[in-house]
């Protein structure tokens, strides 16, 4: 049930070997990924009235995923009656919905939804979502979070993003926030934390950690709570970044200019060189999707441009070379999970703005233009990013969709930065 | 030690008084001598005691004089050694300033200023004079730049420096250098006032700063 009428490998692969947009079209004969809408709009999904003590919340975080992956409408029922029998479907479809959502609570636990696809008056998915926790606990979200990025993939063909959270760094300590802004919780354990990374598992992360004799990488399982040392030198240690297959772990490490490093995550082969950067500063590594290669930082030129390397260190080449910006500094890269795009940060008129550089023709796209913007890091869809904005005061995070350009607030208090977006951490069930 | 002085008078007087008897002993006649208070023996014997006294006292007098003087004496060396010891602790306290004394960077630059070479150069007789002591660079930042690449300048800084001291012929193992980029700033602030404050290297002994020496 978990992929009737769509061919996921081929849309993998469409996505990954073409730099069209991606398009909720037909791919193949008698194969349709989503729902029938029209291409570059976002289809209303209307989301009908529920029975049950959790239906609010239930309702309410659906909604708000739904609206947060910026790829339908949704149109919530204040009220009424919940749907029994065949729904008026040419009553939905004269409100602008192209999908119908259904809700029930199912009588042995968990969740029933309903997906009717109004254009052809039939129901699209039906399926019931196992539930963990109690109602509103993190986990009883995370299982909310789960279901609705699958019911996502039922309307648009691609999975949403809420089943997913930001590792960020607050006051010298390390915090996770799940990507609706709610659950705000400190990783246990953690002093003097800076540069943290996720482990694809989501299960691990890497971080820096500053002493008063220097910097360290620490990779903390967050299952157990147990954190070990995996820099091999002294003086500075920072910017961590896993592979995306989990095994090697890349971060700067020097004592006098900065070179990158990988170490083998379960120990193994000894710690590999990657850059050869002759004193100069190189640092801020982030992995191409397929792991084959490595964008980074350098001061090689005398100021801070991105580069991208391959993982063994062999063809360095100088990324951000086109004419943007002051040309003065560019750091902080983050390779777009679709294997497209870079995203990094660039100086403009002396202030940092969040810019995206296309990797197939180099074209440059800035996304931020008020305060000061930076840090940025892409969500698994390859669509949004989130960064660090001093735009109310002080700095907090932010979330950006590259395709609309629609922001929202993710953090508030105290001066949160270094968001880093985890894999996808949970499945439905 | 003055308590002694009465008993040696009255010994003196004993003596004397006993010195006396045998004259009056050899008398035929008993003579009421000790009945008559102004007998010859009882008036030198008086004269005596009390030149004993006297000189007892003069003594006395001098000895006290010359406890003074000594005291004085101590007193004049102990100011004297206090006096020594505020300088000794004054220049080592200037000596760990001079060695405390950060220097500045230029915005995203890590080079020395000719103004960094000479509170470099104050420290060169600290490190030749204690050769025991190992110090630590702290390289940091202005909040300027990205967070990360601010680890890499900071390191540089710190770097910057250890090389100088080093080519000043200070051995290079003596040196650590660690980077906190913009992490720790000594002042908080979004104005150059704040920035060029922050934009330093720090200096610490971290081995040998309580035995430390004036050069």
């Amino acid at each position: 049930m978990s992929r009737p009428l769509v061919l996921r490998p081929l849309a993998l692969a469409f996505a990954l070997c073409t730099t069209l947009l991606a398009r909720p079209a037909t791919a193949q004969e008698g194969v349709r990924i989503g729902l029938t809408y029209a291409a570059g709009t976002r289809p209303g999904v209307y989301i009908l009235p529920m029975r049950g003590s959790s239906s609010d919340s239930v309702r309410a975080i659906v909604a708000r995923n739904l609206d947060f992956g910026d790829r339908v409408s949704v149109i919530v029922a204040d009220s009424g009656l919940p749907l029994t029998g065949t729904p008026n479907y040419q009553l939905y479809a004269r409100v602008g919905a192209a999908a119908l959502l259904q809700f029930a609570e199912n009588v042995g636990g968990g969740v029933n939804v309903v997906l009717h696809e109004v254009g052809a008056a039939r129901v699209l998915q039906r399926r019931t979502f196992l539930v963990d926790g109690p109602p509103n606990s993190p986990e009883w979200r995370m299982s909310m979070h789960a279901m609705s990025d699958e019911i996502e993939r039922w309307i648009t063909g691609v999975p949403g993003i809420a089943a997913t959270r930001i590792l960020f760094v607050r006051t010298g300590t390390l915090w996770t926030v799940d990507a609706d802004g709610a659950n705000v919780r400190q990783v246990p354990g953690v002093g003097n934390g800076s540069f943290p990374a996720w482990h694809p598992s989501g299960r691990m992360i890497a971080y820096t950690q500053f002493a008063d004799d220097g910097s360290q990488i620490l990779v903390r399982d967050l299952t157990t709570g147990t954190a070990r040392r995996a820099s091999f030198a002294s003086g500075a240690n920072f910017t961590p970044t896993f592979s995306p297959d989990g095994k090697t772990l890349v971060f700067a490490s020097g004592l006098d200019g900065t070179d990158l490093w990988a170490v083998e995550v379960n120990g193994g082969e000894g710690p590999r060189r990657v850059t050869v950067g002759r004193g100069t500063d190189n640092a801020s590594p982030s992995f191409s999707p397929d792991g084959r290669r490595i964008a980074f930082v350098s001061g090689r030129l005398g100021r801070p441009e991105i580069y991208i390397t391959d993982s063994d260190g062999a063809n360095p080449e100088w990324l951000t070379t086109t004419g943007f910006g002051d040309q003065s500094y560019r750091s902080d890269p983050s390779w777009s999970p679709d294997g497209r795009n870079v995203a990094f940060q660039t100086q403009i008129e002396g202030r940092f703005q969040v810019a995206t550089i296309n990797l197939r023709d180099r074209s440059v796209k800035q996304h931020t233009i008020e305060s000061i913007n930076e840090q940025p890091s892409w969500s698994p869809d390859a669509r949004h990013l989130v960064f660090t904005s001093s735009r109310t005061g002080n700095r907090q995070l932010w979330i950006l969709d590259t395709e609309s350009g629609r922001l929202r607030q993710l953090t508030q208090g105290a001066i949160a930065r270094q968001g880093t977006w985890s894999p996808r951490l949970a499945v439905p069930k | 030690m003055n308590a002694r002085f009465p008993l040696i008078a009255l010994a003196v007087v004993a003596v004397t008084v006993s010195a006396c008897k045998p004259p009056a002993a050899a008398s035929t006649t008993p003579t009421p001598v000790a009945a008559n208070p102004d007998s010859a023996a009882v008036i030198a014997a008086r004269a005596t005691a009390a030149a004993t006294a006297r000189a007892e006292a003069d003594a006395r007098a001098a000895r006290e004089r010359e406890a003074a003087a000594a005291a004085a004496r101590d007193a004049a060396a102990r100011d004297a050694a206090a006096r020594l010891e505020a300088a000794r602790v004054a220049a080592i306290a200037n000596a760990r300033t001079a060695f405390a004394t950060v220097i500045f960077f230029a915005y995203d630059q890590a080079e020395l200023t000719a103004d960094s070479r000479a509170v470099l150069d104050a420290k060169l007789p600290i490190m030749r004079a204690n050769s025991a002591v190992r110090i630590r660079i702290g390289g940091h930042t202005d909040e300027r730049g990205s967070d990360a690449y601010n680890v890499a300048l900071g390191q540089r800084r710190a770097a910057a420096a250890k090389r100088y001291l080093v080519d000043q012929g200070i051995d290079a193992a003596r040196i650590d250098v660690v980077s906190f980029g913009e992490e720790r700033p000594v002042q908080v602030g979004a104005d150059e006032t704040a920035w060029s404050k922050n934009r330093r290297d720090e200096f610490e002994i971290i081995v040998g700063g309580e035995t430390i020496r004036v050069p």
